[in-house]
C-alpha cells in the first residue's frame, strides 16, 4: 500500500492505521494527539506519509494550568515542502521520568531541537545519539522552563570565582 | 644652588609621566554582547571619534589591550570567558561596565544573566543607560583618565618597589597596609559620579544582600559551576 500524501486527508488515513487518536482543527491547522506509546510510531507514518519537514520539537508544562491533567505537553510541528500542509502532533508525559522516543532517525533537525527540549524541561528523548545540554551550560543541573524552577533561579548565577586585582 | 634649566625642559615624577603616557594611549578590549556594543561602535566611529582621546585601537586580542570594555548583558555561561580574557589582559588594565545588564543586570533579572559584573570582577567605571549614548562612554573615559592619572596603575604594583621594602623591614604587629592612599581597596573621596554605584531599589537589593538558597554567601565553590579549577586561575594569573 502506497502511504497516502499529505493533504487533507492524512487524519483520516492517520485515524484508519492508528484507532482512537484524538484530533481536533482550529482555523484550519489540524492537530493530533497521540500516546507516548506508539508516538514513535505514528510520526514515522507521517514522515512515510510526505511530511518531511520538521519544523520544531518543543514543549509545554502545565503544572497548575487550570484543568491540566498530564504535565508536559511535547509539540512536533510538521510540514510538508511538496504540498505546503502543515500537521500539529502532541504527545503528553509525565513525572516522575518523562520521556519520549527520538525521531532523529526520521528527521536530522530533531538533533539540537530535542537537545534544546532536553535541556530546558527535561524529557529525555530516548535513541537520541547526542542527549547534551545545548543551551545552559554543561554542569548545570536544573532544567529552567520548568514551571517549578524559580524565575532567579537557585544562584548558579552568583556561583563563580570572585577575581580580585590581585588576582592580576 | 638653584638648577638653570633651559625653557624646553620640563621636570616630572617618573609615575606621573607613566600615567600620562598610558591615559592617553588605552587600548580597548571590546566585550561587546548586546545593544550597549552598537553605541560602542558608533562611540569608535567617525562622528564620535574616540581616537580624539587615544583610546581608538580597539582590539580583539586581551594580550594586546589595557582597558576592557563590558559592554551589554553577561550570561552566566560567558562570566567564565569574561574572566579568563580578563586575567589574560596584561597590567596595567582597568574596567569599564557600561549600560545597566552589565552593572547590575538590568532588565535581565533571570537566572541566566550575571545581576553585574563588579562581583566577579574588578571594575573601575560604570556607565550607566541602556544603552548610553556614546557620549556617556566617552565620559566615562575621561573619568578614567582622570583616575588614571591620579592613581597610578590600578594597583600601583610597579611603582611600590619602594614601599613594598619598607613594608617588610616594618616591625611586626604594625598594620601593614595603614596610611597609604595608593593601596588598593583605598577608596577615593573624590570619585566622580560614573564611579559612583548605579542602585536599583526593590528585590534586586535584597537580592544582592540576601545569602542564596543553597549556596550561602561566603561558602566554598562547589564544583558545579566551577569551569575550570582554582589553581588553573593562579597559574594564569
Amino acid at each position: 500500500m502506497t502511504p497516502p500524501s499529505p493533504t487533507a486527508d492524512i487524519v483520516p488515513a492517520l485515524m484508519a492505521r492508528f484507532p482512537g487518536l484524538e484530533t481536533s482543527a482550529y482555523r484550519g491547522q489540524t492537530r493530533v494527539v497521540v500516546g507516548e506509546p506508539v508516538s514513535l510510531e505514528v510520526l514515522s507514518f507521517l514522515a512515510a506519509a510526505g511530511f518531511d519537514l520538521l519544523v520544531d520539537v518543543t514543549c509545554v508544562d502545565y503544572l497548575e494550568y487550570r484543568g491540566a491533567t498530564r504535565r508536559y505537553g511535547l509539540v512536533y510541528l510538521l510540514a510538508s515542502t511538496a504540498t505546503a500542509h502543515r500537521l500539529t502532533v502532541r504527545v503528553f508525559v509525565d513525572d516522575p521520568t518523562p520521556a519520549v522516543r527520538s525521531v532523529v532517525g526520521l528527521w536530522r533537525s530533531a538533533d539540537w531541537l530535542e537537545r534544546e527540549v532536553w535541556d530546558m524541561f527535561g524529557i529525555d528523548f530516548v535513541g537520541h545519539p547526542d542527549l547534551r545540554r545545548l543551551m545552559m551550560p554543561e554542569q548545570f543541573t536544573a532544567h529552567p522552563l520548568r514551571k517549578d524552577y524559580p524565575l532567579q533561579g537557585r544562584g548558579e548565577r552568583h556561583n563563580f570565582p570572585v577575581l580580585t586585582r590581585e588576582d592580576g | 644652588m638653584a638648577l638653570e634649566l633651559p625653557e624646553n625642559v620640563v621636570v616630572s615624577r617618573l609615575d606621573e609621566l607613566a600615567s600620562w603616557c598610558r591615559k592617553n594611549s588605552l587600548w580597548p578590549m571590546p566585550f561587546a554582547t548586546a545593544c550597549c556594543g552598537i553605541e560602542l561602535m558608533a562611540t569608535g566611529a567617525a562622528k564620535h571619534d574616540l581616537a580624539r582621546f587615544g583610546a581608538e585601537v580597539f582590539r580583539f586580542s586581551p594580550r594586546q589591550c589595557d582597558l576592557m570594555i563590558v559592554a551589554g548583558r553577561v550570561a552566566m555561561k560567558m562570566l567564565p570567558v569574561l574572566q579568563r580574557i580578563w586575567l589574560q589582559m596584561h597590567e596595567p588594565k582597568w574596567c569599564i561596565s557600561m549600560g545597566a545588564c552589565a552593572s547590575t543586570g538590568g532588565v535581565f533579572d533571570t537566572y541566566a544573566v550575571v545581576q553585574g559584573i563588579d562581583r566577579f570582577i574588578p571594575v573601575d567605571m560604570y556607565v550607566p543607560g541602556c544603552p548610553p549614548r556614546p557620549e556617556q562612554l566617552i565620559q566615562a573615559i575621561i573619568d578614567l583618565q582622570d583616575k588614571i592619572q591620579r592613581e597610578g596603575t590600578i594597583t600601583g604594583r610597579e611603582f611600590e618597589t619602594r614601599e613594598r621594602q619598607f613594608r617588610n623591614h616594618r616591625p611586626p604587629g604594625q598594620d601593614p597596609t595603614g596610611g597609604d592612599d595608593h593601596r588598593p581597596g583605598v577608596r577615593d573621596a573624590r570619585a566622580t559620579v560614573s564611579q559612583a554605584r548605579p542602585r536599583r531599589g526593590g528585590r534586586a537589593t535584597l537580592d544582592r544582600c540576601r545569602p542564596q538558597s543553597g549556596h550561602p554567601a561566603g561558602a566554598a565553590i562547589p564544583p558545579f559551576l566551577m569551569l575550570w579549577p582554582p589553581e588553573t586561575v593562579a597559574r594564569e594569573a
